[in-house]
């Protein structure tokens, strides 16, 4: 009782003060953020107070294993939903972006204009979808891997909601206008704070987990999550040193200016690439990959080398996103040779999972779920080459500012990150929630197909309108005067764009498919088919060491 | 590492650790994934050093190519000059009004203007220079300061109400309906008489009040038969293209409060060269006028108000008899 009576004065405190807050607010989009985060320790509050209630619920579709001697899993079943559920409102606004570039008319003035859909869209994408994924999975894989169950209980609830207060409160700041401007880190400062008490919480889970483990040695997957968790906190930290300008107010300055300011963004920039949608992602990889497809990891030696080079040059590759401009020379040069050094590295990921499948290949064309994995690995590999390629100088000065640029992020977001997670939730839900197998693999097959002809049509249109811009743009006539303006480069865009869009669609379509699929399984529904090839399930060996030898 | 065992399927050794059923393969590094690692190695290093890389204490190294950025972005641009030194120094030469003798020049300078102009121009006069609302379109033979190529390069170098430049292009016309000086009804007179001139509305009664309120406050800078007077930068009310729209209600508004645009003195901002070659262009574009005959001393004109001129003068000057 006096536990409950304490959290209930915690989340009182809070409300107390963001009334306040709402109260003093110096602009509307800081007074409706303290609004949001009053209303979510109000529901804190409720919860708290009301434990009957929350413990019908958690019996009810959300289990909570009082048993010991099972993994604890509730954490990872919300996050498997909330991945489903943020997807899906990443995709939508994407395809939705991609219409108002093909027809601006869409653009509804102010709340859904480009301009604040835009980071929306990624930040939906990357944060809502991509980290609710990593830190569900990474949650899942720590357990299994360590045979132990997750170190602090409590503390990974708070994890997993606080951090959907921290998109809540990213995603309605966009569209009041909330932002910082900074690409991939466009919170202002208190939800930045909020996000570092958040991941320093996560940090300590994970930690924890594989003190406490029963194993002798740590998985490779947790080297990449750890990696991920690490480097994530420090250059989450690095590039949100600002002063606000008012306590009771959204607007703060940040403390780097200029060209330095400018590599601090995008020495961030670039490492959330990564290590939050490379690292966390390869981390993913690493365990289900070899759990579906049911085989040894291909080599260790590999995954050492690969696993360090990675983690040292990537680090260094920033500055290639800042070619040709007020940057030193000398920085540009470090930028791109580490890029180039990087390809390597990368790729020792890639062969890594596809040659996991060595003595299995059989199965790519019987299992859709690794079919989905080959796949997500392919675009893995494809984009990790692109790379290094883009941010040699000769290049970029044809592809830098163009549309080639989204297109290379698309194929690997829509390639490898997605596809990735997609089998990792394939993979998921069935065991979280103790079903036979999947409502339909058959469904499964749909998305794979769904999926690739949507990347394709994304990825070439977007290719072909990349190099088209960038010609454009540099064409001379024979009198050496330039022959385009801007406005006749994006005229000629136009039907790449429509392409794109399509491409979206097609990607959403599938998308739509995993969450009935994905729902149905939750419900217990199967659907009658004829059986594909799974990976097979022994829930009985699905539990912890239990008195560790210590 | 106690259990190592042979892989069947691969015939390899496993390194003998095992978490949730996934075991590890002991395969050596793939030959050709290493050396392409060296190899990318070796291309940093070399790269490295033959251009600028390591920072040092107050500066980084330098490269032993001696390539820097700025290096080159000098060289393309010195190398683009050099290309096109012969042109800039001949049209640097000539008078605008002698450029047409020279064909040859001619188009290169339109070819030249063309560029400044989607840098420069384009902004508002749109990428087919048709214009739009407030801002003329420049395709077609009506011109409110004169078309022909001397007068173009006036009014592109001094800009159109560019209070810091003297000559600047400067028409002020009043806000008849807002300062009082007409009544609502009989602004609405006026646009009745004006939209009669174009033909777009029929002669009634209230055109014919509009009429004598016209010739009573309008034809001063309009002339009176409402054709416009370029000395004022007036425009002609009598034909189809109107600068801030034709309806009823754009014209009413128009006499009511005026809008008044503006155009960058672009001397301040662009070579002479480049504005003779935008204004060769603009002249291209299909309402390029001739010079104007100089021998035309008509009775004794008002000082100041010659055939091009560059003039500051208000709406309330003494309308000048001479006109084109």
């Amino acid at each position: 009782m006096e536990a409950v009576l304490t959290r209930a004065g915690i989340w009182l405190a809070i409300l107390f003060i963001a009334v306040i807050a709402v109260a003093a607010a110096a602009d509307t989009g800081y007074a409706i953020h303290m609004g949001i985060i009053a209303l979510a320790a109000m529901i804190g509050l409720w919860v708290t107070v009301s434990t009957t209630d929350y413990g019908a619920i958690a019996r009810g579709i959300l289990r909570t294993p009082a048993d010991q001697g099972r993994y604890d899993d509730d954490p990872i079943r919300w996050g498997v939903i909330a991945t489903v559920f943020w997807g899906m409102a990443g995709f939508l606004a994407g395809l939705f972006i991609a219409l108002q570039l093909t027809w601006p008319v869409l653009n509804l003035e102010p709340y859904l204009n480009f301009g604040r859909l835009r980071p929306l869209h990624t930040s939906a994408v990357i944060f809502a979808f991509g980290g609710n994924a990593l830190i569900a999975t990474s949650f899942y894989v720590v357990q299994r891997t360590c045979r132990a169950r997750l170190a602090f209980p409590g503390l990974a609830r708070f994890v997993f909601w606080g951090y959907q207060l921290f998109i809540v409160l990213a995603a309605t700041g966009y569209l009041l206008g909330v932002t910082q401007s900074k690409e991939y880190a466009e919170p202002e400062w208190y939800v930045d704070w909020w996000l570092t008490i958040v991941w320093v919480a996560y940090l300590i889970v994970f930690v924890g987990t594989i003190v406490k483990r029963s194993e002798p040695h740590i998985y490779v997957a947790n080297w990449f999550y750890l990696a991920f968790i690490l480097t994530v906190a420090m250059l989450h930290l690095v590039n949100n040193i600002d002063v606000p300008v008012s306590l009771v107010g959204s607007k703060s300055y940040p403390l780097f200016a200029g060209v330095q300011g400018a590599l601090v963004q995008w020495w961030y920039g670039h490492n959330a690439v990564g290590f939050f949608l490379t690292a966390g992602f390869l981390a993913m990889m690493y365990y289900f990959v070899p759990k579906q497809a049911e085989r040894p990891i291909y080599s260790y030696r590999l995954s050492i080398i690969h696993f360090w080079s990675l983690i040292f040059l990537y680090i260094w590759a920033g500055p290639h996103h800042l070619h040709y401009t007020a940057l030193p020379d000398w920085a540009q040069t470090l930028g791109m040779v580490f890029s180039v050094m990087l390809w390597m590295p990368s790729w020792g990921g890639m062969i890594n999972g596809l040659m996991t499948l060595n003595g299995a290949w059989d199965k790519v064309r019987t299992d859709p779920i690794i079919r989905m994995m080959v796949m997500a690995v392919a675009f893995y590999g494809m984009s990790t080459f692109e790379g290094p390629m883009l941010s040699i100088k000769s290049v970029n000065s044809l592809s830098h500012y163009t549309d080639w640029t989204i297109g290379h992020v698309h194929s690997g977001a829509l390639g490898w990150n997605g596809m990735i997670t997609f089998s990792a939730i394939y993979f998921l839900t069935p065991r979280l929630w103790g079903r036979t197998r999947l409502y339909s693999l058959r469904m499964v097959n749909w998305h794979f197909w769904l999926a690739t002809i949507g990347i394709v049509f994304y990825a070439a249109s977007m290719w072909v309108a990349g190099v088209t811009q960038g010609l454009m743009w540099r064409e001379y006539g024979p009198d050496g005067y330039l022959v385009n303006t801007f406005a006749d480069t994006v005229a000629a865009l136009h039907p790449m764009y429509a392409l794109r869009a399509f491409g979206g669609l097609l990607y959403l379509a599938g998308a739509t498919l995993m969450v009935v699929n994905v729902w149905r399984t939750i419900l217990g529904h199967l659907r009658e088919e004829a059986p594909m090839r799974d990976a097979a399930y022994d829930a009985a060996a699905d539990r912890p060491i239990l008195a560790p030898a210590e | 590492m106690a259990n190592r065992r042979i892989d069947e399927a691969t015939n390899t050794e496993t390194v003998g650790h095992e978490w949730d059923g996934i075991e590890e393969l002991n395969t050596p590094l793939p030959r050709w994934w290493l050396w392409t690692f060296y190899g990318c190695i070796a291309f940093a290093i070399g790269y490295s050093v033959a251009y600028p890389a390591w920072p040092m204490l107050t500066r980084g190294t330098e490269g032993t190519l001696g390539w820097t950025s700025r290096g080159q972005l000098d060289k393309d641009l010195k190398a683009q000059a050099a290309e096109r030194a012969q042109t800039v120094a001949a049209l640097a030469q000539v008078p605008i009004e002698k450029l047409p003798e020279d064909p040859e020049l001619m188009r290169a300078a339109v070819a030249g203007g063309a560029a400044a102009f989607k840098v420069n121009c384009v902004q508002c006069h749109g990428a087919g220079a048709a214009g739009s609302k407030g801002f003329p379109n420049l395709n077609d033979d009506d011109w409110l300061w004169g078309g022909d190529l001397k007068t173009i390069e006036v009014t592109l170098t001094h800009g159109i109400r560019q209070p810091g430049d003297k000559q600047t292009r400067t028409s002020a016309m009043p806000a008849f309906g807002k300062d009082g000086i007409l009544t609502p009804p009989q602004v609405q007179d006026v646009a009745s008489y004006v939209l009669t001139l174009s033909g777009k509305e029929k002669a009634s009664a209230a055109a014919q009040r509009g009429a004598g309120l016209f010739q009573a406050n309008c034809a001063i800078c309009h002339g009176p038969d409402g054709k416009g007077l370029r000395q004022f930068g007036a425009p002609n009310l009598g034909d189809a293209i109107w600068l801030y729209g034709g309806t009823r209600d754009d014209v009413v508004a128009q006499v009511t409060n005026p809008k008044h645009g503006v155009m960058p003195a672009w001397g301040g901002k662009l070579s002479p060269v480049t504005i003779k070659m935008l204004a060769a262009y603009v002249h291209s574009l299909g309402g390029g006028e001739q010079a104007p005959q100089p021998a035309a001393p008509a009775a004794a004109p008002a000082p100041g108000a010659t055939a091009t001129p560059t003039t500051t003068a208000t709406p309330v000057a003494t309308p000048p008899t001479a006109q084109q």
